[in-house]
């Protein structure tokens, strides 16, 4: 029987594979006594026995598919299986208490992580937690008879189904097998998203229920282009959507041939548009699609990926691979923008009631200046190496921006003190995401370098909308003329002190936003790799004389966001 | 019983890889290895021992092993605290 799931179209692209499920098994089991303590030692042995051959078998594996970094986390649960202290305790547990193996496990496994977790002043410590939980997870599952999901040992084509998907899930995935994904929750801003477009994989989130929809092994076609999963496919079906891969593919080779030509529109105006990167290792990407810059570096990605405060050398080494793989091309590179949705295990910050209206990005860096002043070093020390140019998140007012200018500065003189080399002609800029900015553009236009607006924050900002919340997701509109006016407002601030503006959002590669920002003189379109080619080609086909009246009746005359849909719709049609 | 002193001069005491390679050499052979700090002594094969002592930098260490090849043993682990840069 043929179902259509509908989800949210996070990542373009069409696969059609077998359902792989990575959801978590029922480990529940009931506490019981015990009269044969020998015989539930030795079920427990054998248990442990089994994980242990597994664990070697998905560590030989990650190893060749993955790599021996991802590899070496099977080698650390592989040692706590090996633990005198761990299994010893539980047998021990099972001898003393006479209860079941299971509950001895839970128990022994218990004490650990709390001995662990307690350590909070050290980051490492708390994280080999997850470690035993892991590796109790398996045993458990051993005891039970039940299956865990293994993703590191996939070995065919397959469309991975989740709830969600973790960094640590994704680390584990083998490239070659997995196809796609598709999950029940999260946005086209989800990690999973995020990472499935810098994969080119296709992808599909927000379904809400396809873990429970679809069964194991079960055919998926997944269309990342529309934002759907079809399930148990007719062979119609099959065909429809192999024509819709063909024509997909035949389109990616058109705008392929655009990859080495600068952006130009049909009036012969230049525009750059550069891409958005979390880490060096992105940087492929980018110049595979022939980026004119990195638009937004987000550094946090390094801060999320790190078990403690990364130190000065190691962001250094990240920043210097990025600015001198882009070879004299500009590297915009945001400073840390932690706080909001984004956390690290070992800068625990207050529980606020408003995480996206508290301390986060500019006023931790602010407030933690050891912290901002260690990257600022790092970034200074890799501006000999290419163009680097640094923007602040969340600047509210012009004092934010002077104390992290200053603090810049200072920074500066003591290196340039030292002897190290570092360039003249670095530019410091700053996010446009806060509307208190927005509106006071031609303020700060006279001491900042450049504006990069960021719209996801811009819209949920100006109309008061978490962009998290699924209840008022109607609100994210780009095409209000609300956020309009203010996008404008900022472009011409810039212009009218010879700065140049940018956009690094979601907003900066969208079919109907491009003609807009286009009619208004935005100079530079940052947006994720993938997006380079199709936007290069849209432009090309535009011209600016016209847009800008676009532009003006957007502004002006509309009323909503619909409005400004179909007037871009009916012109681009027409 | 064979037993060795050592100052820990890691920046980051005994954690992560390092403390990895201690139990791995300890593993290797037969004796009982234990690894004293702060009044407290756990089995310098268990991984999970030795990483919840919270030894850091600057600390004092002592590692005794009782058995046939307990001298082998001290010596292998003397060798690898100064491969792996914990003690000098």
């Amino acid at each position: 029987m043929v179902k259509t799931i509908k989800g949210i179209a996070a990542s373009d692209g069409i696969a059609t594979a077998e359902a792989y499920l990575l959801v978590q098994p029922d480990l529940s089991f009931d506490k019981k006594s015990i009269s044969d303590a020998d015989a539930e030692i030795s079920r427990l042995q054998d248990a442990i026995s089994t994980s242990d051959d597994e664990l070697t078998k998905i560590r030989d594996t990650a190893k060749e598919s993955l790599g021996e970094e991802e590899a070496q986390v099977f080698d650390a649960h592989k040692m706590i299986l090996a633990d005198p202290e761990f299994t010893g305790a539980v047998e021990q547990q099972i001898k003393d208490q006479s209860v079941n193996a299971e509950q001895a496990l839970s128990d022994v496994s218990n004490n650990f992580i709390s001995i662990f977790e307690g350590m909070t002043d050290n980051a490492y410590m708390q994280e080999r937690a997850a470690d035993v939980r892991d590796v109790t997870k398996r045993v458990m599952a051993h005891l039970l008879g039940v299956a865990l999901p293994n993703p590191a040992l996939i070995d065919h084509e397959v469309i991975v189904v989740a709830h969600d998907l973790t960094p640590s899930d994704t680390a584990q995935l083998n490239k070659k097998y997995v196809k796609g994904f598709v999950t029940d929750i999260g946005g086209r801003t989800a990690h999973s998203a995020i990472m499935a477009r810098s994969l080119e994989l296709p992808a599909v989130v927000g379904t809400d229920s396809i873990t429970t929809d679809a069964t194991e092994g079960q055919t998926i076609i997944l269309d990342g282009l529309n934002g759907a999963a079809i399930l148990d496919p007719s062979d119609e079906d099959i065909k429809h959507y192999q024509k819709l891969a063909k024509d997909f593919a035949d389109q990616k080779a058109e705008w392929e041939k655009l990859k080495n030509e600068a952006t130009v529109t049909a009036d012969g105006k230049h525009f750059d548009i550069a891409a958005n990167i979390g880490t060096p290792d992105d940087l492929q990407g980018v110049i595979d699609n022939g980026a004119e810059g990195i638009g937004l570096y987000r550094t946090e990605f390094l801060y999320m990926q790190s078990e403690e405060l990364p130190s000065e050398d190691d962001q250094f080494e990240a920043y210097k691979k990025v600015v001198e793989g882009m070879n004299g091309k500009p590297v915009v590179v945001r400073t840390m923008d932690i706080g909001g949705d984004k956390h690290l295990s070992y800068l625990p910050l207050p529980e606020e009631m408003n995480p996206f209206l508290g301390y986060r990005a500019i006023r931790i860096s602010l407030d933690r200046q050891e912290i901002f002043r260690t990257q600022l070093r790092a970034l200074l020390r890799a501006s000999a190496f290419g163009k680097l140019r640094i923007m602040f998140p969340m600047i509210g007012t012009l004092q934010e921006f002077r104390d992290a200018k200053k603090v810049f500065e200072e920074e500066k003189v003591k290196l340039v003190e030292k002897g190290v080399k570092v360039s003249d002609e670095i530019q410091l800029g700053m996010m446009m995401e806060v509307p208190a900015a927005a509106i006071l553009a031609d303020q700060f236009a006279k001491e900042v370098d450049f504006f990069s607006i960021g719209t996801n924050d811009l819209i949920q900002y100006t109309m008061a909308a978490d962009r998290g919340n699924e209840h008022v997701s109607y609100l994210y509109q780009p095409y209000n003329p609300s956020i309009l006016r203010l996008v404008k407002h900022v472009i011409e601030s810039a212009h009218k002190e010879g700065k140049w503006a940018g956009m690094c959002g979601e907003a900066a590669g969208d079919n109907i936003m491009v003609p807009l920002l286009l009619g208004m003189g935005l100079d530079e379109y940052s947006m994720s790799a993938t997006s380079v080619l199709r936007v290069r080609s849209l432009m090309k086909k535009l011209s600016t004389a016209d847009l800008k009246e676009l532009a003006e009746r957007a502004v002006n005359e509309s009323i909503t966001n619909e409005d400004n849909k179909k007037l871009v719709e009916s012109y681009i049609n027409k | 019983m064979e037993k060795k002193e050592f100052h820990i001069i890691a920046e980051t005491g005994i954690h992560a890889r390092p403390a990895t390679m201690l139990v791995q050499t300890a593993s290797k052979f037969s004796s009982d290895i234990n690894i004293d700090f702060n009044g407290k002594s756990v089995n310098l094969k268990s991984i999970m021992g030795v990483m919840s002592l919270g030894v850091g930098q600057g600390s004092d260490v002592t590692i005794s092993a009782d058995g046939d090849d307990a001298a082998d043993a001290v010596a292998a682990i003397a060798e690898t605290m100064t491969k792996e840069g914990l003690a000098e």
